[in-house]
């Protein structure tokens, strides 16, 4: 990891050795600009960078691209999502040429949930290349100037690569090979699933470490704040590949009345904690769902604030 | 096997509104076996439609019979003598069946009662799934013997993704995560290390990506 892959804010944190710390945005059910720029307000100066998510959970929105391209001209840094389900190879290598055109030096890859989950259940998915192929894909691009085809390209998009993993889907013995893969793919930087249960993400972070994986990539630990017992039940029944232990649901349940998301948020500092600490974890990805104005609330109560300027 | 569920009698009734003298044909091949157009199932349907044009006072004449296999011309040829007499016709077989046989007798007008799914076989007695999706190039061979094409719902490569949970698929409880499956064997076989590669973008090419595809065995065309 010696000279810069793409000069982004995110690798030039990351790769000064300081703890990470990254947000996340969706772009909004229509053309609203404003909305967009509403949200951005409350991460600027806060993160490091924010992942603008793209078609999440298969619901249609603003374009990941458009919506990363108006951030940047708001001044903060997007992480471009990406996912194989809506395009195929020649959309996928138009939008990374695009990308890098318009500003954009991060990028997460990921398969894409599937479209029944979403608002266009009917739509035909593409799944041309799958996320470890587009990892090689982009890093590809980058690194020998060539798209995969083997054609070379004209001034070569340099993005930071990163790629996501979730060690609570199954099998579980298997998640620690997978990230290896998605790591020999090319993938400069991995961020978790949400992690609730945190045994078993220790259990995965040793596997991790006895690997030597985190040394060949930066790991960032996805945290997602719980509003509420509702909202935690309701992602431990329904949301494949999410562990929310009882545990954690009870203790918000056993909250105070009207506190339970004070509680929600105490769980998120007391995880972010743990991070900090945790061997091979380099920072932490904060997805607070719809919960953008938190953000600034959580940055200052976890001491990640000020964040560093590289 | 090709396997295909019957349209709705109301999707077929509504099908065969203008008609009053109508041949049902069935076919002896994948149709049969998997119990949706052979001849047993022809007789059903042309009692059915007939029991609902009577309530309808709408009365229909409706003769069946059922072929070797409509997917070949040797076969389809033999209702040279018959196929005339009828305002339309009713095929049982797969999507192949009602085009060979437009093809061959283009003044008649021919039907679909069924819809063709996919290629797979019966798993149980009643049950059956999909195994292949014809991608033109098999690699199931990397997978011992397990298709992730066909049998992933992203028809990744490299599974299994986040929302593989307890053995199943993120789409539905209903669906096994054949990723997981394939990780399972690999790991009983103690070849996990099969899986731990990067393999390259699918040529899509030989699938019905490239076009409609043609074999040709040039001995047989001789
Ligand atoms: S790899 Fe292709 S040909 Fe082989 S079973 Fe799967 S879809 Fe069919
Ligand atoms: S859960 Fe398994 S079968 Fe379903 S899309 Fe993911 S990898 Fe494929």
């Amino acid at each position: 990891m010696s000279e810069l892959k793409s000069g982004s804010n995110l690798e030039k944190v990351l790769k000064a050795g300081h703890f990470a710390f990254t947000g996340e945005c969706g772009p909004p059910k229509g053309a609203n600009v404003e909305h967009l720029v509403g949200k951005f307000k409350h991460l600027k100066g806060n993160v490091d960078a924010v992942n603008m998510t793209d078609n999440q959970t298969a619901v249609v929105r603003m374009s990941s691209l458009a919506a990363s391209h108006i951030m940047i001209h708001e001044g903060l840094e997007p992480n471009f999502q990406m996912v194989c389900r809506d395009r195929n190879r020649l959309a996928i290598t138009a939008d990374i040429l695009g990308a890098h055109a318009l500003g954009i030096r991060n990028m997460l890859c990921l398969s894409g949930d599937h479209q029944s989950f979403g608002n266009h259940p009917q739509a035909k998915n593409v799944h041309d290349i799958d996320s470890m192929q587009l990892i090689n894909l982009v890093t590809t691009m980058r690194d020998k100037e060539e798209f995969i085809n083997g054609e070379k390209i004209d001034v070569a998009p340099k993005l930071f690569v990163g790629a996501a993993c979730n060690p609570f889907a199954d099998p579980f013995e298997y998640r620690v090979y997978r990230l290896a893969n998605k790591i020999a793919a090319g993938a400069d930087f991995i961020q978790t699933q949400c992690i609730y249960n945190m045994e078993k993400f220790r259990t995965f972070m040793k596997q991790v470490v006895d690997m030597g994986l985190h040394e060949k990539c930066y790991i960032l630990a996805g945290v997602t704040p719980m509003k509420n017992a509702r909202m935690a039940n309701f992602m431990s029944k329904f949301v494949p590949g999410m562990d929310v232990p009882d545990s954690l649901i009870d203790r918000l349940k056993g909250a105070e009345k009207g506190k339970q998301a004070e509680e929600g948020i105490k769980f998120a500092l007391e995880q972010i904690e743990e991070f900090k600490e945790m061997e091979g974890i380099a920072g932490v990805h904060l997805m607070a769902i719809e919960w953008e104005h938190m953000v600034p609330e959580i940055a200052e109560r976890a001491g990640v604030l000020p964040r560093p300027v590289v | 096997m090709i396997v295909a569920d019957r349209k709705s009698l109301e999707e077929i009734q509504e099908m065969i509104k203008p008609h009053r003298k109508l041949l049902i044909v069935g076919c002896k091949g994948c149709v049969t076996v998997c119990n949706v157009g052979g001849s047993k199932e022809v007789e059903i349907l042309a009692s059915a439609l007939t029991i609902a044009r009577k309530k309808e006072n709408n009365e229909i004449e409706i003769d069946t019979t059922t072929i070797e296999r409509q997917c070949d011309n040797e076969y389809v040829s033999q209702l040279k003598e018959t196929v005339g007499n009828y305002d339309a016709v009713l095929s049982m077989a797969c999507g192949v069946g009602p085009q060979f046989l437009s093809e061959y007798y283009r003044e008649q007008k021919f039907y679909p009662a069924v819809n063709t799914t996919f290629f797979g076989g019966a798993v149980s007695h009643g049950i059956w799934e999909e195994r292949c999706a014809g991608c033109g190039t098999c690699i199931i061979h990397d997978f011992d013997g397990i298709c992730p094409i066909a049998r992933c719902a992203k028809s990744l490569l490299h599974g299994p993704c986040g929302g593989s949970s307890n053995g199943l698929c993120e789409i539905s409880k209903e669906t096994i995560c054949i990723w997981d499956a394939i990780v399972a064997k690999k790991i009983e076989q103690g070849r996990l290390e099969d899986l731990l590669k990067v393999r390259p973008a699918k040529d899509w090419r030989t699938a019905r990506d490239g076009g409609p595809r043609r074999s040709i065995r040039e001995e047989l065309t001789r």
